[in-house]
């Protein structure tokens, strides 16, 4: 990449002046809209995803109202599955309890990077989004949030909450869909590698910038480095490495900047 | 088959359930009044592309699918689907991209 010297490298290009004024016009119901819509290419992997879940808990032997439980009180896929996959394996329930919390503890980041933007929300809707906090509707948030820096708090939690019902309703009622009539689906469908290829399919869009590259090169380097970890708990060391470097990456670009200049 | 009794399920149920709460609301709940200092801002605009990325990449490279083996067709699959993502930007194109590849790949390996 040509060295762009005037380039910002935090943020995109903003898109052009008529569709941000269309965006900053939305009322709370559009966007709420907006947020539903927008969220609807998820839900190509999300539902496969939802019917694997409750295919796999029915045949740990959970019954349909325990596998609801968990899809709405847990409501966070990779951890339902490290529970039930430990649980089938005679693991003591603390150690699966604990080490299904371990991957979630990636949600204290994004519960911490939504402050700036959700941060002056009464508390009751803080803790709506934190409860509805998950991989989907955080990706689309911050995109949005970023792209468009001047929408109103309002719009903001609209958006979010429409792309929290698209994604956690279908959620719940695909993982008791799968525990219903789950076992006809077909070996060769590969349904495991869903969540690798939902996670890349939502991380290469984002790769903006050198830093953004970096970081996320540095991640993976030191995800695999650590693999050896228990329980995942590698990613705990890895992702912030990553994040360091994305942000040293950042400052040095800044540097550089005000140095030509 | 899960041993335990239906009072124990339920009782990791609510556990992981009150936790992961807790996890999620931690920061926008509890902090959620106090402004962040410039440098944790700076870190965590790059939350997203550092913890995905480090959740996949042992996903990739050993997938249980195949008892942690390398597998080439997951291989070729998550590459295309970030190449895709990359040129096209457009997460939809690069699931199809990734997906399409995958199905593709298995039919002819075996």
């Amino acid at each position: 990449m040509a060295p762009t010297p005037t380039s910002m490298p935090d943020l995109p290009p903003p898109p052009d002046d008529a569709a941000q004024a269309r965006v900053l016009a939305r009322s709370p119901a559009q966007s709420f809209r907006n947020g539903m819509v927008q969220s609807l290419p998820f839900l190509v992997v999300l539902i496969p995803f939802g019917l694997l879940f409750g295919v796999i808990a029915s045949e740990a032997g959970l019954d349909l109202l325990q596998i609801l439980g968990f899809s709405v009180l847990v409501l966070a896929g990779a951890s339902q599955f490290t529970a039930v996959q430990l649980l089938s394996d005679n693991v003591p329930a603390l150690l699966a309890v604990v080490s299904a919390l371990a991957v979630n503890l990636r949600m204290a980041m994004y519960s911490a990077s939504l402050v700036p933007w959700l941060g002056s929300a009464p508390g009751w809707h803080r803790s709506a989004v934190a409860y509805l906090l998950v991989d989907q509707t955080y990706a689309l948030a911050i995109q949005k949030y970023e792209l468009n820096p001047r929408l109103s708090l309002k719009q903001r939690l609209a958006y979010f909450y429409g792309a929290a019902a698209a994604m956690c309703i279908p959620w719940a009622i695909s993982s008791m869909v799968g525990a219903t009539v789950g076992r006809a689906i077909p070996e060769t469908i590969a349904l495991d590698f869903v969540i690798p290829i939902t996670f890349l399919a939502m991380i290469a869009p984002m790769l903006r910038t050198w830093a953004h590259r970096i970081a996320a090169l540095v991640a993976v380097v030191m995800a695999l480095a650590l693999s050896w970890m228990p329980a995942g708990t590698g990613l705990l060391i890895a992702a912030p490495i990553g994040m360091a470097a994305g942000a040293l990456v950042e400052t040095w670009q800044e540097r550089r900047q005000r140095g030509t200049r | 088959m899960i041993q335990l009794s239906d009072t124990h399920i339920w009782l990791v149920i609510l556990t992981l359930g009150a936790g992961t709460f807790l996890i999620r609301w931690s920061f926008l709940g509890a902090l959620g009044r106090y402004a962040m200092p410039q440098w944790v801002l700076r870190l965590l605009r790059y939350t997203p592309v550092a913890v995905l990325p480090a959740l996949v990449a042992p996903l990739v490279m050993w997938p249980a699918a195949t008892e942690g083996q390398a597998d080439p067709a997951r291989l070729v699959a998550a590459i295309a689907t970030i190449i895709v993502g990359l040129i096209w930007k457009n997460m939809l194109a690069a699931i199809i991209a990734g997906a399409g590849t995958l199905f593709l790949m298995l039919q002819f390996l075996g």
